[in-house]
């Protein structure tokens, strides 16, 4: 009997919500486990990055790589798996543009340890005690690793073969990847991006469009939206215009604004400015002409009011990926 | 210098944690530290976005448990926005929690902490998972599991909108309602979810409650700690994972606080060590006193076992008997008219099981209660109060979601304790006291010393993933033997 290819599942920065994904396959893991030797996933097996490092280069046929990169340890696994693996997959939102983890590109390192350790509502900390790289403890040194300033891509550290959007991406989607790998079928141009597809979530959503505009946005607590129409056109930001097709419209199907997670679609670098051009045709502010300019900004920011989060609403799950990369 | 051992990473756990233990000249442990080398910093990133985000956005901090998070910022939602959900909402949250429960209890007993017993503690690395577990008990039971995870996480995704990561809660209610035919399916899942855990009690019966070895592991003295515990009770001092408040036992089972979860910061406070991202949390009263037992040390746990240890009883049939039985076997006596807590930290296992079945007899009564199809989900609110906390139990412990806004509800000021954070402190005992029991007994070049030495944590399921909103990943397990030169002498390693 041949030899299986080889298969790999690595975390770096992440939630581990990718790997319950690829669990949430559920009976397929076992149509994967016949096809595929599963050689490393941390969450699941106890194989060893020592067995992974004595593995020949490029002996490892897949690696669905999952997680931002935000300390050494992460650049180092992701070099390592780049080179053990034919092909390297920038699996789930994290990897492919920073996602929820690069929200913190707009702020700074030592913001963070601020927050968290001197300015916290329970904290009982007197002397101002913050984490160190290096501790004297009565016994000997305790070391803790530096964490990164900016949020990075897999991409940006690596070369990455194939992208796989969504925050996590969805188990029908990974089992048709991975389905077309068993059956040996041809892949899209190195580069390019599986199990999304080539338009946006407004393709996927079952709500009606009706070319309505609105005059101002509204926030998702303050209204009950209609179940059958487009909530976008209800004035609720929904993110389905600027984010790519591949989750089947799973928020707007409980009533609930698409957020973004899958994504910028196919051909488009920058969520957010797609998402500005969308809101072009969807926004109006009502008459204007013989408005002073400054009656017209008035009028404008009153609109900008309703939209309170430009950066942490456009760029959610994007930020790391996006031109802005991160602030300053 | 002090020869030492480095036990990084721990495994099988979510989320980055290291060991490090000092040894003496002779040989015996001079201390030991669990270290947490990961911070990512929801509390600051998380201040500029609006409050209504927060359900979608703080489900990232853990791909494990996002429902937890999900229904603690929702819950928080409610104070914050001044506003009580219709009672439909109120149970539509607690059915898909129940749902939640069933499954993520299920993980950790067949996948993460479960391999150690029902493969064993001493099998080969490569034995002590998952497939393993199928390996051991069956492809038929391993297809129930499977079958197990799949019917809960349709019915999560039913009514939260997705499998992971969950979209439905809104301040005020629940944004999707239950329709008939919807309720008829989960009904049945509920049914199959008691005879499943029914079912996986059995197992831990014959596999290690009827296995002498581990019996001992579970009742002998290596995994006991005398602490504090907490845990959400109802208005019976019941068990409840979605709503009640907190209840502190104290190591003689005596209540020593209640309280509503807004007021968490005049119980709780929280400690920095220069050497751990992971803050540590101690109550205030008893005060911080080190890492150590006892009435007189703030060190508290909020774990299954913990729960269990503060519930007069469980509000279900099914549990409550198997809870009786559970106390019959540790002979756990009334002390000021409360029963005794069992302090076998490995009677975790045991506790999480019976809280699995719970969770399922919960999922049924809800299920088939006549106002769970109720269309009226949503409460609009009209204000925004500028404060919002709310609390859940988190598989893994108590947790709380506390926010602040300004007048427009744009969020100032985040802070989140979470179900592991409660136990860092007794985590850190837990490492400690197994390293010097068994390293005392001169076993400690094998590998499956170190095994039983993470299965002290294990047993609290810890997602430091969570605990530090921190990022998973896995860095190889290195234990250095050096001599006091501080020079390794002897390395293994264990790696991912």
């Amino acid at each position: 009997m041949p030899e299986k290819p080889k298969l790999s599942v690595y975390w770096a920065s992440s939630c581990g919500g990718c790997e319950i994904a690829v669990v949430n396959l559920h009976e397929k893991l076992l149509e994967v486990d016949r096809n595929f030797d599963f050689v490393f996933c941390p969450c699941l097996l106890d194989t060893k990055v020592a067995d992974v490092e004595a593995m020949a280069d490029g002996s490892i046929a897949v690696t669905f790589f999952n997680g931002a990169i935000r300390t050494a340890e992460n650049e180092e696994m992701a070099r390592l798996l780049r080179r053990k693996s034919r092909l390297l997959i920038a699996f789930g939102a994290c990897s492919v543009a920073g996602s929820i983890p690069a929200l913190s590109n707009l702020h700074s390192r030592e913001s963070h340890l601020r927050t968290n350790f001197l300015d916290s509502p329970a904290l009982d900390n007197p002397d101002g005690v913050v984490p160190q790289t290096r501790t004297l403890v009565p016994e000997g040194a305790l070391e803790l690793p530096a964490f990164f300033d900016t949020v990075k891509t897999l991409a940006q550290v690596v070369d990455v073969d194939y992208f796989v959007p969504g925050c996590p991406p969805e188990p029908h989607q990974i089992w048709n990847i991975v389905a077309a790998v068993i059956e040996g079928k041809p892949l899209p141009a190195q580069g390019g991006r599986l199990g999304a597809g080539p338009s946006s979530v407004c393709v996927e959503c079952s709500r009606k469009k009706e070319d309505k505009t609105v005059g101002r946005f509204y926030r998702t607590w303050e209204l009950i939206p209609d179940a059958s129409r487009c909530l976008l056109e209800q004035g609720l930001l929904c993110m389905g215009m600027a984010t790519s097709q591949g989750c089947g419209a799973l928020c707007p199907a409980v009533n609930m604004p698409c957020t973004g997670c899958y994504g910028p679609p196919e051909g488009v670098r920058d969520q957010g400015a797609k998402m500005i051009s969308a809101l072009g045709s969807v926004l109006d502010i009502g008459p204007y002409k013989g408005m002073t300019e400054a009656e017209l900004v008035a009028k404008t920011d009153a609109v900008l009011d309703s939209l309170p989060d430009l950066a942490g609403g456009f760029y959610r799950y994007s930020m790391a990926g996006s031109a802005l990369r991160r602030s300053r | 210098m002090k020869k030492r051992v480095s036990i990084n990473p721990i495994t099988r756990l979510e989320g980055h944690g290291k060991i490090e233990i000092f040894l003496n000249d002779d040989g015996s442990v001079a201390n030991a530290y669990l270290q947490v080398p990961e911070l990512r910093g929801f509390e600051q990133f998380c201040v500029g976005r609006p409050a209504e985000e927060m359900p979608v956005i703080t489900n990232r901090i853990c791909g494990v448990c996002p429902e937890a998070h999900h229904m603690a910022s929702t819950k928080a939602l409610d104070r914050l926005f001044g506003v009580d959900p219709p009672g439909a909402a109120k149970k539509l949250r607690e059915l898909f929690y129940s749902a939640f429960y069933v499954t993520d209890h299920t993980t950790h007993f067949y996948a993460l902490g479960g391999p150690d017993f029902i493969v064993g503690p001493d099998a080969p690395p490569a034995e002590r998972n998952i497939l393993g577990v199928v390996r051991k008990v069956g492809l038929d039971i391993g297809k129930e599991v499977i079958d197990c995870r799949a019917r809960n996480h349709h019915i999560i995704r039913m009514l939260g909108g997705r499998e992971i990561h969950p979209a439905a809660g809104v301040p005020g209610g629940w944004s999707k309602s239950l329709s008939e035919s919807e309720r008829i399916q989960i009904e049945a899942a509920a049914r199959k979810n008691i005879e499943f855990a029914l079912f996986s009690l059995q197992i831990f019966d014959k596999l290690v409650w009827n296995n002498g070895a581990f019996r001992e592991l579970v009742t002998g003295g290596t995994f006991l700690h005398r602490t504090y515990y907490m845990g959400t009770v109802d208005g019976e001092n019941r068990l409840n994972f979605y709503d009640g408040r907190i209840r502190v036992v104290d190591p003689d089972g005596r209540e020593f606080l209640q309280y509503d979860a807004a007021d968490y910061s005049s119980h709780i406070a929280e400690r920095v060590e220069p050497w751990s991202y992971l803050k540590f949390p101690f109550l205030r009263k008893p005060g911080w006193k080190g890492f150590v037992d006892g009435a007189g040390s703030g060190v508290y746990c909020a774990t299954p076992l913990a729960r269990l240890n503060v519930s007069d009883r469980l509000a279900t049939p099914l549990a409550q008997e198997h809870f009786e039985k559970f106390c019959e076997a540790f002979g756990t006596k009334a002390a000021g008219g409360r029963r005794a807590p069992v302090h076998h930290r490995m009677a975790t296992h045991w506790a999480r099981l019976i809280e699995l079945l719970y969770a399922a007899e919960r999922m049924l009564e809800l299920a088939t209660d006549p106002e769970i199809t109720s269309p009226d989900v949503r409460t609009i609110p009209r204000e925004v109060t500028g404060v919002g906390i709310g609390a859940v139990e988190a598989p893994r412990g108590t947790l709380i979601h506390h926010y602040v806004t300004d007048a427009k509800g744009i969020l100032q000021k985040v802070n989140l304790i979470v179900g592991t954070t409660n136990n860092h402190a007794a985590i850190s005992m837990s490492i400690r006291k197994a390293a010097e029991e068994l390293i005392r007994r001169g076993q400690m070049v094998e590998e499956t010393v170190l095994n039983r030495i993470e299965m002290a944590f294990r047993l609290y399921d810890p997602c430091l993933s969570c605990a530090t909103h921190a990022l998973p990943g896995t860095m190889p397990l290195i234990v250095n033997f050096c001599d006091p030169a501080g020079d390794v002498v002897r390395s293994f390693r264990r790696d991912g």
